[in-house]
Parts: structure tokens; sequence; C-alpha cells
């Protein structure tokens, strides 16, 4: 069942975008974003959307009180998405400086998801105790 | 005519919304068709995330705000 969307009355609101990129540390940052939303603790935004000129979905990233925008590697495909839409003031990681190789496969390791969704927490300003 | 479409469910930012976008056209002087939104599905249409959101000639300007009349002004114009 598709979660419902909160109208305007919530407090703080914490954004994700992902690049979502080809790679297995591109499909990490897909998986944390994911998580993280099921979990009630971010919303999940479409990269895609602000890449695609779409205004909801750039205005919608701007007004967000906290953006995080997470990048695989350091190509950094989803900052420059960010960057050519005019959107700034948002946090940013980039999974490969975590410490996680690149590879060109899917297999992602729950170990290596569970650090970046670690570290995403953190930098969204949640507890990083409570899973 | 400015098609200014206020985007949200109904609950009082929204509304506010509403009168700032209304107060603003009105201060420009244009001619303008002020819509309300309210249905979700139709919202999503948009590529809104968050309410409200305001939109002049089916182009988002703002969401997740309620800019006050002299913030909307530029917008409508």
């Amino acid at each position: 069942m598709a979660k419902e969307r909160s109208c305007c009355c919530s407090t703080e609101t914490k954004t994700i975008l992902a690049c979502s990129g080809a790679s297995n540390v591109g499909q990490i940052t897909n998986e944390v974003a994911k998580k993280l939303d099921e979990a009630g603790e971010a919303n999940f935004f479409c990269l895609a959307g602000v890449g695609g000129h779409v205004s909801g979905m750039i205005e919608s990233a701007k007004g967000a009180d906290k953006v995080v925008v997470l990048d695989g590697c350091p190509v950094a495909c989803a900052k420059k998405t960010m960057d050519a839409a005019g959107i700034a003031g948002y946090e940013y990681l980039v999974v490969t400086e975590l410490g996680i190789e690149k590879k060109h496969d899917f297999s992602l390791a729950p170990a290596d998801v569970e650090q970046t969704r670690t570290a995403v927490r953190t930098k969204l300003g949640l507890p990083v105790c409570c899973g | 005519m400015k098609r200014i479409q206020v985007l949200g469910a109904g609950c009082p930012k929204c509304k506010k919304l509403a009168e700032n976008a209304e107060a603003a056209a009105k201060a420009l002087g244009i001619e303008y068709e002020l819509v309300k939104v309210t249905n979700i599905a139709e919202i999503m249409k948009f590529g809104v995330m968050m309410t409200p959101a305001l939109a002049v000639d089916g182009v988002v300007k703002v969401a997740g705000k309620v800019p006050s009349v002299d913030e909307v002004k530029p917008l409508l114009s």
C-alpha cells in the first residue's frame, strides 16, 4: 500500500535525493534512501525529476528544511544535477568516501548499506542508536 | 489571464497561501483565475512532494512554504 503523504502540517521536512546509479555504490544510495523513507525518517525524492526540470520537484527540494544528497562515487552526478537546478544548501555524502569500493555489479553487502544508512542518518540529524 | 493554482488538501497553511496569492494578484491588478487543487492525485501530477504549493500557469513556483503577499507578487509577474 502506498504511503500516505502528509499535507503541510508536518514539522521539519527531511528529504533525500540519491544518484541511484548503475553500480553497487549507486544502488546503495537508492537502497538507503528507500529504507529511510519506508521508516518514515525522510522523504525520498526523485532526482530524475530535478534533472528533468519538473518544477514541482525542484521547488519541493528547495522547500525542504533539510536535504541530503547521496552520490555513490566521485563522478557526483547527483550533486551536479542539484547544482544545475540551482538548489543549494544541502548536506552531501559520497558512498566511496566511506571506504566502500565501487564495483560494476549490484551485489549490495548488508554491512555497506547499514554503514551508509548510519552516515546518512547522522547528516539528517537523526539519532544513530535506534535502527 | 494568469491561472493561479494553490495545491494543498485544505489545511490552514493552504488557505493562507490562497489568501496571499489572491491579495498579490489584486495588488498587481492582473487578470487571474484562482483554482484550489485539493485532490492528492492531482497534486502529485505536479511533482509536488510538499504542500502547500503555488503554481502559476502550470509551473510550480514554491512548495512547502507560505510566501507573503510581497513574496508572491514577483511570482505572478
